[in-house]
């Protein structure tokens, strides 16, 4: 299967510091993809690069939206690189706190619908089955994701597991075809992981979503991926099944904290 | 719950305050005479009082700290009794038919003067909810919303003045030219957050202020507009006491208006974005949301308001001049908003009342007004953040919705 998402030679500096550097990484259709390594290797500011929040100094991201023409997004600002179907999470959780659980997951419809002040004011036909609509695709995301307790409850009130799974719904309101997630598990204890992985399964397989996700847990990761990406100090230092990274001698120094460049 | 720590705390404060206030408050100086007068027994009562007040301060906050700790704790969180009187559909009723008799009968019972305090009070309560579009749901804090305010009694009035143009009229394009300023204003500050944004609005507002005062050719400076024709009604001249009367019905439909739009607005696709721009501009923009646009939308929207009641402004008083539009109006709406409760319309219209009609029935307070109101709002913001009545979201039912708690 093609190619969805390819980053050509990304390079992000900020003042001094390279925080990326020339970094290549591709997903294919229907690919679990992880980045890993150290804190600090760059993997969320790529994160930042591919979705418009930072512009990178250089290099391309270049997306295939399924069955459609490649397309360079670098440039764009972040709504409408969402709004080509690229949906993230946050590692620090950055829900909308003083909303509803459903609202939240509503403002992710937000750039699939179009009724404007005039529609809110006078509520016609089509503002109305709009909402409805928006409303009814939200719930079903949330029955998806097993968060229709919480459907009324402010956001902030919300277990810190739910949380992040209220962030993937979200995300998956914006209709993507490729779900960036920042360290998912992240505060997650070990059953709640279990699900998680379950759960992005299931979104691959049942919602046809790939996926490139950054994160520590190496269980989740090797269990999940099909393949990983390694970066460390901003540089791309392996790539391949998990079972050639688990036993990568250059990830495994990287790991250990020792200088991969003596 | 006396404790020695607290106690100690407080006499600390007490005598930083004793000596912070002791020049103005003990020394007199009486120049003709050449004498100082030392009035120690003032220092006794400022330590007194601060002694007891920051003693009831703490014990308020800390009442309030354990409040919190039982709310995270898991236990149910008190329901405030307004919220319940609120909520309460069984209230609802009789409470709107009240108000709804109140509102009809209030200028055929009470005087003239009394009347026109309401008609004041009602036109907080509109610019206070087109701010709340602004600072309340959209996060933006304006500080020059006044300037909008003025933009719109000035188009009545320079309207009508070179080309008679009636009330009416001027109305909606009172509104539209504000709206327009909105927009003009919104575009350089888009990048702005918070206080930044505080300042530059501020400075907007009062330059639109310095021109009106200064160009004299345009607006005729500081000496104002006058004669500006009260609404007609069916082309009918009003003697004074119909023409008020009339202008408090126009205000109550106006108002009503107001609310049911701000009502639609919040629950809207439009209304979400606002808020979601406000609890988080980084996410808000992730999720595919135009910054630039649910921005710019949230300024004209509110100042559509803002403009709509300087119409109606300048035909209430016949008379204006810059003067009416200082920053200390700007300062006033957002405390309406404040201390009503940030997003809520309900909030917001109790917010006005309080402070419209406070000030005008203790008038014994009114050299005291900005003191209280500052008092008041720094309390607010200490024990009760939300405001008066903080926002509710509107809440959607399943049909399914039990059945899935099981899971
Ligand atoms: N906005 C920024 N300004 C300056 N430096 C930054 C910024 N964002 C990230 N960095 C730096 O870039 C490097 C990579 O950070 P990050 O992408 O967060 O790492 P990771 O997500 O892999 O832990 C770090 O050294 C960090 O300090
Ligand atoms: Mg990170």
């Amino acid at each position: 299967m093609g190619l969805i998402l390819e980053v050509k030679n990304m390079t992000k500096d900020f003042g001094g510091l390279r925080a990326l550097d020339r970094l290549d990484i591709d997903v294919a259709e229907g690919e679990i993809v992880a980045l890993i390594g150290p804190n600090g290797a760059g993997k969320t500011t790529f994160f930042n690069c591919i979705t418009g929040i930072y512009a990178p100094t250089q290099g391309d991201v270049l997306v295939t939206p399924y069955g459609k023409k490649q397309e360079r997004i670098n440039g764009l600002k972040p709504n409408h690189v969402t709004e080509k179907g690229l949906a993230r999470t946050f590692q620090n959780i950055r829900l909308f706190a003083n909303m509803t659980v459903l609202e939240n997951v509503m403002i992710g419809r937000h750039c699939r619908s179009s009724s404007g002040i005039l529609g809110a004011i006078f509520r016609n036909r089509k503002t109305v089955s709009e909402e409805k609509k928006i409303v009814k695709d939200s719930y079903t995301i949330l029955e998806k994701i097993g968060l229709t307790t919480y459907v009324n409850e402010f956001a902030k009130n919300l277990p810190y597991g739910a949380q992040r799974r209220l962030e993937i719904a979200r995300a998956m309101a914006t209709d993507p075809f490729l779900l960036l997630l920042d360290e998912p598990a992240a505060g997650m204890n070990v059953r709640e992981t279990e699900e998680l992985d379950e759960l992005i399964v299931r979104i691959r397989d049942e919602e046809q979503i790939s996926i490139l996700l950054i994160e520590h847990d190496m269980k989740l990761v090797m269990s999940l991926s099909d393949r990983i990406f390694v970066m460390d100090y901003g540089k791309k230092i392996a790539q391949g099944a998990p079972a050639e990274i688990q036993n990568d001698p250059v990830v495994i120094k990287a790991y250990l904290g020792e200088d991969i460049d003596a | 719950m006396i404790k020695f720590s607290e106690i100690k705390k407080s006499l600390l404060i007490s005598i930083w305050f004793m000596f912070l206030t002791f020049p103005i408050i003990v020394i007199r100086v009486n120049p003709t005479e050449k004498i100082i007068e030392w009035r120690w027994h003032n220092i006794m009562l400022v330590g007194i009082g601060s002694f007891f007040i920051s003693y009831i301060w703490r014990y308020f906050l800390e009442r309030k700290e354990l409040g919190e700790q039982k709310a995270k704790a898991g236990e149910e969180a008190k329901i405030s009794v307004i919220r319940k009187t609120l909520s309460n559909p069984q209230n609802f009723k009789p409470a709107m038919i009240a108000v709804g008799v109140l509102a009809v009968v209030f200028p055929f019972v009470f005087s003239i003067y009394q009347t026109n305090i309401m008609i004041t009070a009602l036109m907080y309560v509109m610019l206070g909810l087109g701010l709340n579009i602004v600072v309340g749901l959209a996060g933006l804090l304006d500080l020059g919303y006044v300037a909008f305010y003025a933009v719109g009694a000035y188009s009545y009035a320079l309207l009508n003045y070179h080309f008679g143009i009636g009330f009416w009229t001027a109305l909606p394009i009172g509104g539209a030219l504000a709206a327009i300023f909105g927009i003009i204003l919104g575009f350089p500050v888009l990048r702005l957050r918070g206080d930044y944004l505080a300042i530059v609005t501020l400075g907007f507002g009062e330059i639109i202020r310095i021109i009106l005062e200064n160009w004299n050719e345009f607006s005729f400076g500081p000496s104002g507009i006058a004669n500006i024709p009260r609404p007609g009604f069916l082309g009918m001249k009003l003697s004074l006491e119909y023409s008020i009367i009339y202008m408090y019905f126009l205000m109550i439909g106006l108002t009503l208006f107001t609310i049911f739009v701000v009502n639609r607005l919040q629950d809207s696709r439009i209304g979400r974005a606002w808020i979601a721009l406000r609890e988080d501009e980084v996410a808000c923009q992730a999720m595919g949301i135009d910054k630039t646009k649910t921005k710019l939308t949230a300024f004209s929207l509110g100042a559509t308001w803002a403009g709509m009641v300087g119409v109606i402004f300048a035909a209430k008083t016949t008379f204006i001049n810059p003067a009416s539009f200082t920053v200390w109006e700007s300062i006033i709406i957002l405390c309406i908003v404040v201390l009503g409760g940030m997003g809520s319309v309900v909030g917001v219209i109790v917010g006005a009342f309080i402070l419209m009609l406070l000030p005008e029935y203790l008038i014994a307070f009114s050299d005291y007004r900005m003191l209280i109101f500052g008092a008041i709002l720094v309390t607010m913001m200490v024990f009760r953040p939300g405001g008066i009545i903080s926002t509710v979201r509107r809440t959607y039912q399943f049909k399914d919705e039990t059945s899935e708690r099981k899971n």
